[in-house]
């Protein structure tokens, strides 16, 4: 089934994302059981108490508690799933990781119909924001006279990652409700404006190679107003080197804003 | 029903609710008598535009929906056409107006129009409507053997706030900038900064809850208060039983989108800021008057109202397949108290679900923990009604009408919907299906081949009852097995796009992304084609509908057609005549001796025995028995 669901699905680069799709997998199971069971006891029935080869029909008709069984191993498959995978993974999916890991902690804005992103720099920490100071070339608003903020790297529709380095992307919007979702890394959170959503995931391949089917995107699920179909991004996973060639590469907000 | 309270007539004492029931008899009697001399005459517009019979509200609201739900199928249809053949002219657009179509080709904000019109009309004008306002007014009242409606002037007022709640609507498509945009569920700021068509919108939404509250509270008293005399509530047709909960959901859930819909006009118009934080910048413009809002606040009363409503949608749709299973299958419907109590329970549940719509705006464990627990929970007892439901086929005497196929057809396809809906359910599979095209698979099929296909079950089972004709079998088999294989063609590719992650409410159906544009080039097409076919569909349902409809107006009635061609034991066919009294419903008001479904009974000589047929052998006098005390009055 994971084969079989794997063929319509993008490639699964993050180190969760199998998890997600063996569940979703086991769910699928599940209901293709249920559903193939029921199908061909319909078919059976139809033909069999058709009226023309059952005239009179049953007043009590099934005397068996099968279904009652039935019914109780619905409930506990779904039991099972919901607790011992469902409610760890979201758990595990909620809880960010530890500083020792080294995450590299992104910020995204949304806005319509393109995504921001925001590196904090060399200094690790993001530059303060502020809605006036908003311009076309400084779409963040970032204060330049934050002494954090000269060093931050600002990019359009621009994301880049490190192969196996957690990443924590904080997520947010500037004007309406986006939902900022990776289809190959198995992440979606909705960004919502006056509220800063976390997400954390590891990326465990890179694309790299050059070919068509590198090309990763960062797509918007959420209707955002006419642009929606065309809020797209570009996702980059680097090696470790060439990931430190691109941010040293960049330029921090002091040169690309300007003042 | 407690202590019977006796009070004195003339001379003699009688039972409350007997005195009550006999003197409802004498006003009809004498009505009757007078509108025979001509001296009561119920003026033209008093009988037909702002009448209080149930029945003539029941075909008003059936009416209108159907021309709602067809006016929003087409909206579909414009919808595929962009999403099948991104960008392409096409003629027919041009009928949206140069503003939404130039030249015949589709604009992005045009498309957003018909996404949240679609949305809004099939849900608030189409279904919703024609399972409650339609097939609840007009058989609700005929099952419990009740004369009317309790309050039939709110019954009126119901109608008189839905029409012009769907004319705002429609209207709003002339506003400037067009019509809603948002999606049906509004989603603030979006809707909140949308031009001047969401105005509109909310107005009408207020309308149109109102008519739903005014609704609901007569089913309500009705079903209570004019229950004939030995109906208990496990003696009610099951169909009873779903309006009666389908009531409360609509009761109760409403009134937090009629305040969300007020909040948001007056985000709107009075310059308040409910909906939106601090610090929004739109378009490079700070927005002034948002401060201190919320947009989740918007989700959650929304969705606090829309899964009820989910449950609006499929609880009637659920009442009239299990009549018609009973009825086609000749056989008591098995397993109809876990049937009650299950639709009871859903009721219950779909109150605390609502929040599985929004896993992923930020939540922590424990409040996803508790919303997947409730929605896994809220799946058994729509697995019971489903099972019973198959259950019943069993040692049944299966006749294959239209109407049953319709609503066999049900079976399997609201069993598609129901399944899709474990891995939105469950938050970590959720993740990567969340706002994908699978939510739209998931919830058409439970909607469409599911609710539509039993709305069309009933109309064909029902269509006798109103007008003394039955609609041609032939045609309706045509329509049911082009439609069956159509309306699949477009929902099922929709799980495998979903999967691919394809993002719901795209303008080009994705063709932008990498990871949707294969997959959308492959099956988008197609499912226009089928879309196409479904329409051609309704073609034959629609020449079917209007011919007998409207020689039934002209007073042609299928001679030999009885007033019980389905030979049904339920009162709105056994206990009247089709179609019934104008006034009234039933010649003397039927006394109920037995449970809804007594088919196929051990012993018994005939095939089925009506609820109010006093013994089981006799055939019953046409009417019921008269009540001893209606009797008396009426010789006096």
């Amino acid at each position: 089934m994971e084969k079989f669901l794997a063929q319509f699905m993008p490639v699964d680069a993050s180190e969760h994302g199998p998890a997600l799709d063996r569940l979703s997998a086991n769910v699928h199971w599940l209901m293709l059981v249920l559903f193939v069971a029921w199908g061909l006891y319909f078919l059976f029935v139809l033909w069999r108490f058709n009226a023309k080869r059952n005239a009179k029909a049953s007043y009590h008709g099934v005397q068996s508690h099968f279904s009652s069984y039935a019914e109780a191993g619905v409930a506990v498959v779904e039991v099972i799933l919901l607790v011992g995978f469902s409610i760890p993974m979201w758990s595990a999916w909620t809880h960010p990781p530890s500083a020792a890991s080294n995450p590299l902690e992104i910020r995204v804005v949304a806005e319509q119909f393109a995504w921001n992103v925001q590196y904090p720099g060399p200094d690790g920490i993001f530059g303060k924001r502020d809605v006036k100071l908003v311009t076309s070339s400084n779409p963040l608003g970032i204060d330049l006279n934050d002494p954090h903020a000269k060093d931050d790297i600002v990019t359009l529709n621009d994301l880049h990652l490190e192969v196996n380095r957690p990443v924590i992307i904080h997520v947010t919007s500037k004007d309406v409700i986006h939902s900022f979702k990776l289809p190959v890394m198995r992440v979606e959170t909705d960004a919502i404006p006056g509220m800063e959503i976390a997400i954390h995931f590891t990326p465990k391949m890179t694309n790299e190679s050059g070919t068509e089917n590198d090309k990763w995107e960062i797509a918007c699920a959420q209707l955002c107003g006419l642009g929606h179909y065309r809020m797209r991004g570009q996702m980059f996973v680097h090696s470790k080197d060439s990931f430190r060639k691109w941010l040293a590469a960049a330029p921090p907000a002091q040169t690309s804003i300007g003042s | 029903m407690g202590l019977r309270r006796q009070i004195r007539v003339g001379s003699q004492w009688m039972y409350a609710d007997e005195a009550h029931r006999a003197l409802r008899e004498a006003l009809r009697v004498m009505d009757d008598e007078h509108g025979e001399h001509g001296g009561h005459h119920q003026s033209w517009i008093r009988r037909y535009v702002f009448s209080t019979d149930h029945k003539w509200i029941g075909i008003q609201y059936g009416f209108t929906a159907l021309c709602f739900l067809l006016l929003g199928f087409c909206l579909m249809i414009l919808m595929r056409l962009q999403l099948g053949w991104p960008g392409q002219p096409f003629g027919v657009m041009k009928l949206l107006g140069a503003t939404r179509a130039p030249g015949g080709i589709l604009l992005p904000e045009a498309y957003n129009q018909l996404g949240a019109m679609h949305g809004t009309i099939m849900i608030f004008l189409g279904i919703v409507p024609l399972a409650v306002g339609a097939f609840g007014n007009y058989l609700v009242p005929l099952q419990i053997g009740a004369p009317d409606m309790a309050f039939p002037k709110l019954n009126m007022a119901s109608y008189w706030c839905y029409l012009p709640g769907g004319l705002i609507m429609l209207a709003s498509f002339l506003a400037p900038g067009g019509t809603a945009q948002s999606g049906w569920t509004s989603y603030p700021p979006l809707s909140v900064i949308a031009s001047q068509g969401q105005t509109w919108w909310l107005i009408g939404m207020v309308f149109l809850i109102t008519s739903s509250l005014l609704g609901s509270v007569n089913f309500i008293v009705t079903i209570v208060q004019l229950r004939a005399k030995g109906l208990s509530y496990m003696r009610f047709p099951f169909f009873v039983h779903a309006q009666f909960v389908t009531s409360f959901l609509l009761l109760l859930a409403f009134p937090p989108l009629e305040a969300a819909a007020v909040l948001q006009l007056m985000d709107r118009v009075a310059g308040t800021s409910f909906f939106l934080p601090s610090g929004l910048v739109v378009s490079g413009q700070v927005l002034t008057n948002a401060g201190g809002g919320n947009p989740l606040l918007w989700q959650h009363l929304f969705w606090f109202l829309a899964h009820p409503e989910v449950y609006v949608l499929i609880l009637p749709a659920m009442g009239i397949v299990a009549e018609i299973i009973a009825n086609g299958t000749r056989k008591p419907l098995w397993g109809y108290k876990s049937m009650v109590f299950a639709t009871v329970f859903l009721g219950f549940m779909s109150f605390v679900v609502w929040a599985h719509h929004m896993f992923l705006t930020g939540m922590g464990t424990t409040i996803s923990a508790f919303f997947q627990t409730t929605t896994m929970i809220i799946s058994i007892p729509s697995v019971i009604i489903l099972s019973s439901l198959f259950i019943s086929l069993w040692g049944g005497s299966i006749r294959f009408t239209t109407p049953m196929l319709f609503a066999l057809a049900f079976l399997p396809m609201f069993g598609i919907g129901g399944l899709t809906g474990l891995p939105l359910g469950l938050a970590a599979a959720d993740i990567h299906l969340h706002d994908t095209y699978y939510v739209i698979g998931h919830f058409h099929y439970v909607v469409a081949p599911g609710t539509i296909f039993a709305m069309f079950a009933g109309i064909y089972y029902w269509f006798p009852k109103a007008t003394g004709r039955k609609l041609n079998e032939f045609w309706g088999r045509v329509h049911f097995w082009i439609s069956f294989v159509c309306i699949n063609g477009i929902f099922f590719p929709m799980f495998a796009q979903g999967l691919a992650g394809v993002s719901r409410r795209l303008y080009d159906g994705g063709m932008q992304y990498q990871h949707a544009k294969q997959i959308a080039a492959q099956t988008n097409p197609f499912m226009s084609i089928c879309a196409i076919g479904l329409l051609a569909a309704q073609v034959p349902f629609i020449f079917n509908f209007f011919y007998n409809a409207i020689a039934a107006a002209f007073g042609h009635r299928d001679e030999g057609l009885g007033s019980n061609p389905w030979g049904a034991t339920t009162m709105e066919w056994a206990a009247t005549t089709s179609p019934p009294l104008a006034h009234g419903n039933f010649e003397v008001l039927p006394v109920v001796y037995r449970g809804p479904y007594e088919y196929s009974v051990p012993g018994s000589e005939v095939d089925f025995i009506p609820q109010h047929q006093p013994t089981a052998i006799e055939p019953a006098p046409r009417g019921g028995l008269l009540p001893e005390k209606a009797v008396a009055m009426r010789e006096n």
